[in-house]
Parts: structure tokens; C-alpha cells; sequence
């Protein structure tokens, strides 16, 4: 399946993909509202990765074998198996962070102050991911990528 | 006859037929099922007490799951006997399953210690939905108003919040001299201790409860316990949340190996050839402790079930093993904590720890020969999984060792060998 994939080379650090994807996954869609006074807050689900010099954005991998979905204890992350996303439902999601717990790659965050979780969807809808579409020096791309 | 029978519907049985609808889209399944109601998170239970959850919430897999899977699910009955010779599981009423492989998932019950009063109307344990559902059902008939939960480990501690949210003002009883014993440190099990105070529980540690009282107008009905110094808690309920044992009583006195609980291989197969078993019943691989033991954790249950169904629809499958592992939500402190997160002074390990008291975070992570053995981690959790595959994979992390603890620690830190085999990075 297609999944972003970073260029960790190209990579500046400068954190527009979580400034997109926040805004991507906010209700108003509009990057003051998002911001500042948005509530609940949405939250990016990409996080840029930084230890100086080095940066790259990584988002879930909609891992083939995906431990958050085996570990979930609540049914709420599931496995599409036709389209291969890992998928999550927050109205499902009791926020116990099993998930979190057995992510190999961090790539799980807490929502709705602490409440629920939420990861990466790639988008759906959209052709290219917001943080694919927005990084300025093309650091991420979103590609088929074999795990 | 059928080629694969279940017993227990629950973590395990569920993983167990995932898998082998993976491998096997028609062999014949029969799952036994003592619970009528659909698949649920037990996990979840006190979400239901609490009142934010039903119970279509705590369904954990679709209305349809035993259609969709084409099972055959015997739901609301139960096995009493196995016969190991003629393959059969007999269930209640005499009727028998005959079977070609068969998954012991019989799960655990609660253990409740000897204790006068503990017969008394207001007594509950805290396993199953329909425990929490008779709970629930008391706290508003009889209004209740104060309980005394015993044990304070991972479901005390649940229960506790669920109680708390429903207005009662809750004392915990533990044996032990630290809460979540089996889980912390005394350093964090302080810091938790602390949050659990303030929310307004009641906690009192290295003692027990030696007796439950009963009203004077009415001897059959909880209205206190006596604490093992002789102090008296006045409640309307207590609940008994010490943990669980094993299920064994359909295998005790059969061919199959029982230590605490069912003895298992790699595959999940017992010393009887064609009978697995898998989740709270066993006592499956730690890969920390390199031995099997009881870990009566939901992850590990489904996990387990799966290895199960896979080797029995033919797909050898060898289990990776689990640890000590869990994560925590109540009282709006997360935690988590994996594997040898509290050793015994050794000299082989290193311990790496830091406490950030103004922000009420504790990092500790144990090293042998630069391999990480257990952390905790309270409060910071979102990078836990990274540690734990650096955990599970056993990867030498002496070269960023210095960099674990720090609040940046995440994949920039691992070497770029190790990113490109994750394929975080290109």
C-alpha cells in the first residue's frame, strides 16, 4: 500500500507538516481557529522527530502486522484489510494507551486532553496527505512502501 | 464433530479464531462460551460502572463476529469435563463437543482470600461484565454511599476511580506496603499514591481485611470490615479486586499439566497432543524473565490465542512471548510500565532514573548489558512504544543510552541503520 515515507536529507525541521496535519484534522479547517480556540484541541498526528542536526516527520505506518490492533483492548483500532489502514475510532477508543504502549514508532498521541487517541489516517479524501502536499522541501513522500 | 473447539470467548478465544479464519476459511469452529453476551472488553468494565461507557461501547468486535468467522457458538453454556481420550468436551447438561484441536481459553476468576462475611450481600468481585453490571445495579438501589475496595493493583485501582465517579467515597486495602506493587517502584507507586489521595481515596496499605461486618438490624448485609489491626471502615460495599488464578477446573485431574496454570510450548500446545491453551489460564513465555509464568493481561491474551489458532489450522507458529506490561489511565495519570521495571539490587543491572517533581513525570529504565530490561514511565508516555521494541528486539543501546531519559528521546535518537530497517526514514 501507499504510506509516507521521510527524507530524512531534506528534512529542515520546520514542523509545517504538524502545523497541516493539525489544522487537516481540526473542524474548522482553518489554522487560527485550529489553534486558538478550537476545543477540543485538535492535535497533528504527524510529529516531527528532531535530535540536532537530524529531523524527519513520522505519522503511523499502517503496519501489516500491527501490534496496536492485536493490543487494542476495546476494538476501536482495527486493520482495513481491503485498503490496508489501520483505522481508529475514537468513539470506541476508552483512552487506556495499550496502543501507545506497543507502537514500535511513537507514532500513537493522546487526544482530546488526554482522553482518547489518535494517529494518522493519510488523509482520506484527499489525494496526497496534508503533510505530504505541504512540506516545503518535499521531505516526505507518499509512496507504496513495502514494511 | 467439529475440527476446532474453544473454550471461552473472551481475548484468547477471539484471537485465536482470527487466526485461524486466516489460514483455514472452512474448517469447522465451535466456540464454548459461558457469557451470553457478545465479545466485550473486560478491560472496560469499570468504564461501565462509571457510567461512561455502555455496553455497546464495550463490544470489542462486530454484532456478526461468530457469523462472519463461521463459528458455531455454543453462548451461555458450560464445559464441565473433558475427555481427553475420546476427544470429547462434555458441557452442562451432558451434551458432548467432540473435537480434533482443541483451545483450553477458559480464562481466570477472581481470587478471593478466606474471610469472615465474605458471603455478605454488598460483596463483589470485578472480572466480568455482568460482575459490573450487579454493582452498578446495588449502588443505585441501595443508594450506597461508601465502599471498601480490597487490593490495589490494576483493577482495584480501576474500580476505584468508577466508584469515586460515582460519588462513593472509596477506601482502598492493600496487603502489600506500596500500591500497584506488582507494576511500580516505591518512587512512583508514592507519586501515584499521592494523585489517588487527593482525589479523595481513602488508602491504607499493609493490611488487610479480616472480617466484613454485617448490619446489626441485618447480619446478611455489608455495613463495614474490620482492617487486620483491628480498625473498623464503615461501607455499604466491598469489593474484592486482589486479581485473578487460573481456570483450571476443567483440566484438574485430566492428562494435561497444571503448575499455577495450564503448562504450555512455544505453540501454545500442552503436553496433550491436540489440546491448547492460551490467556489467563496459562502460564505462557516472559521473555524478560526467560521462563513461562501467569500474565493474566488482555494483549497478551489475544496474542497467545492467536499463536494457539495459528499452529492448530496447521501454520507453525512460535510465540515471541509477553512481559509484565501494562499501561495505566486513572486519575488522569498515564503510566506505563514493562518487564523488570522494579529489580532487586544487582549489580549486573544499571538503572537509569529521573524525577521531574514540579511536573509529577518519573522516567526509570533498567539496563542489562546495555539492553533494556524495564521501564517505567509516568506521566510522558507517548515514546513508551519506542523503548519497548528497543526492549523486545534486545538492541544494544549503548550508544545512545545518555539520551533515553531526555524528553526528545524518540526515533531521531536510534542509529540510521536501525530507522531504515524500521523504514521510518528512506
Amino acid at each position: 500500500m501507499k504510506r509516507i515515507i521521510a527524507k530524512q536529507e531534506l528534512c529542515m525541521g520546520c514542523g509545517l507538516c504538524e502545523v497541516y496535519c493539525t489544522v487537516q484534522h481540526s473542524k474548522s479547517k482553518d489554522t487560527i481557529k485550529a489553534y486558538n480556540s478550537e476545543r477540543p484541541k485538535p492535535i497533528s498526528r504527524v510529529r516531527l522527530e528532531v535530535n540536532k542536526p537530524i529531523s524527519f516527520a513520522i505519522q503511523c505506518r499502517h503496519c501489516e502486522d500491527a501490534p496496536c490492533v492485536t493490543a487494542c483492548l476495546s476494538g476501536a483500532m482495527q486493520k482495513d484489510e481491503k485498503t490496508g489502514l489501520v483505522t481508529h475510532n475514537p468513539d470506541k477508543c476508552m483512552g487506556c494507551w495499550t496502543c501507545i504502549m506497543v507502537c514500535p514508532y511513537g507514532a500513537i498521541k493522546m487526544d482530546q486532553q488526554g482522553k482518547v487517541v489518535a494517529k494518522c489516517d493519510l488523509c482520506q479524501g484527499l489525494e496526497e496527505p496534508a503533510c505530504v502536499a505541504n512540506c516545503p522541501n518535499q521531505a516526505l513522500v507518499f509512496k507504496e512502501v513495502k514494511l | 464433530m467439529a475440527k476446532y473447539v474453544i473454550v471461552g470467548a473472551s481475548a484468547a478465544g477471539i484471537g485465536a479464531v482470527e487466526a485461524i479464519r486466516d489460514v483455514d476459511p472452512v474448517g469447522t469452529i465451535t466456540v464454548i462460551s459461558e457469557e451470553p453476551c457478545p465479545q466485550y472488553s473486560r478491560p472496560m468494565i469499570s468504564d461501565f460502572v462509571s457510567g461512561k461507557a455502555d455496553f455497546n461501547k464495550m463490544k470489542c468486535r462486530t454484532d456478526d463476529f461468530w457469523k462472519e468467522n463461521n463459528v458455531e457458538a455454543l453462548t451461555g453454556k458450560k464445559a464441565t469435563a473433558l475427555n481427553l481420550t475420546e476427544k470429547t468436551v462434555q458441557l452442562e447438561g451432558g451434551e458432548k463437543v467432540a473435537y480434533e484441536k482443541l483451545l483450553l481459553a477458559t480464562g481466570g476468576k477472581p481470587f478471593v482470600p478466606k474471610m469472615e462475611g465474605s458471603d455478605k450481600d454488598g460483596v463483589f468481585t470485578f472480572t466480568t461484565f455482568k460482575d459490573a453490571e450487579r454493582l452498578a445495579a446495588k449502588i443505585d438501589s441501595i443508594n450506597a454511599k461508601a465502599a471498601v475496595v480490597i487490593g490495589a493493583g490494576l483493577i482495584g485501582i480501576s474500580v476505584t476511580e468508577a466508584l469515586l465517579k460515582r460519588g462513593l467515597k472509596v477506601t482502598m486495602v492493600e496487603l502489600q506496603d506500596k500500591i500497584l506493587s506488582l507494576l511500580l517502584d516505591a518512587k512512583a507507586s508514592d507519586l501515584v499514591e499521592a494523585v489517588v489521595r487527593k482525589a479523595g481515596v481513602n488508602i491504607v496499605t499493609g493490611q488487610s481485611v479480616q472480617k466484613i461486618l454485617g448490619k446489626p438490624d441485618n447480619e446478611g448485609v455489608v455495613d463495614g470490615v474490620i482492617l487486620t489491626k483491628g480498625d473498623q471502615v464503615p461501607c455499604d460495599l466491598v469489593i474484592v479486586a486482589i486479581g485473578v488464578v487460573p481456570r483450571t477446573e476443567l483440566v484438574t485431574g485430566t492428562a494435561v499439566k497444571i503448575n499455577r496454570g495450564i503448562v504450555v510450548d512455544n505453540m501454545m500446545q500442552t503436553n496433550v497432543p491436540d489440546v491448547y491453551a492460551s490467556g489467563d489460564v496459562t502460564e505462557a513465555y516472559d521473555f524478560i524473565m526467560n521462563q513461562n509464568r501467569l500474565l493474566p493481561l488482555w494483549p497478551l491474551a489475544v496474542l497467545e490465542g492467536q499463536v494457539a489458532g495459528y499452529n492448530m489450522a496447521g501454520k507453525k507458529t512460535t510465540y515471541m512471548g509477553g512481559t509484565n506490561m501494562s499501561s495505566l489511565k486513572y486519575f488522569g495519570t498515564p503510566i506505563v510500565s514493562i518487564g523488570l521495571a522494579n529489580p532487586k539490587e544487582d549489580p549486573a543491572l544499571e538503572v537509569l532514573v529521573e524525577h521531574d517533581a514540579e511536573r509529577n513525570v518519573y522516567k526509570k529504565i533498567v539496563l542489562k548489558n546495555n539492553v533494556i530490561v524495564g521501564m517505567t514511565l509516568v506521566n510522558c508516555i507517548e515514546r513508551a512504544g519506542v523503548l519497548f521494541y528497543l526492549m523486545k528486539n534486545a538492541i544494544n543501546v549503548k550508544r545512545f543510552k545518555q539520551k533515553l531519559l531526555s524528553d526528545d528521546f524518540g526515533l531521531a535518537t536510534l542509529p540510521v541503520g536501525l530507522q531504515r530497517k524500521m523504514c521510518v526514514v528512506q
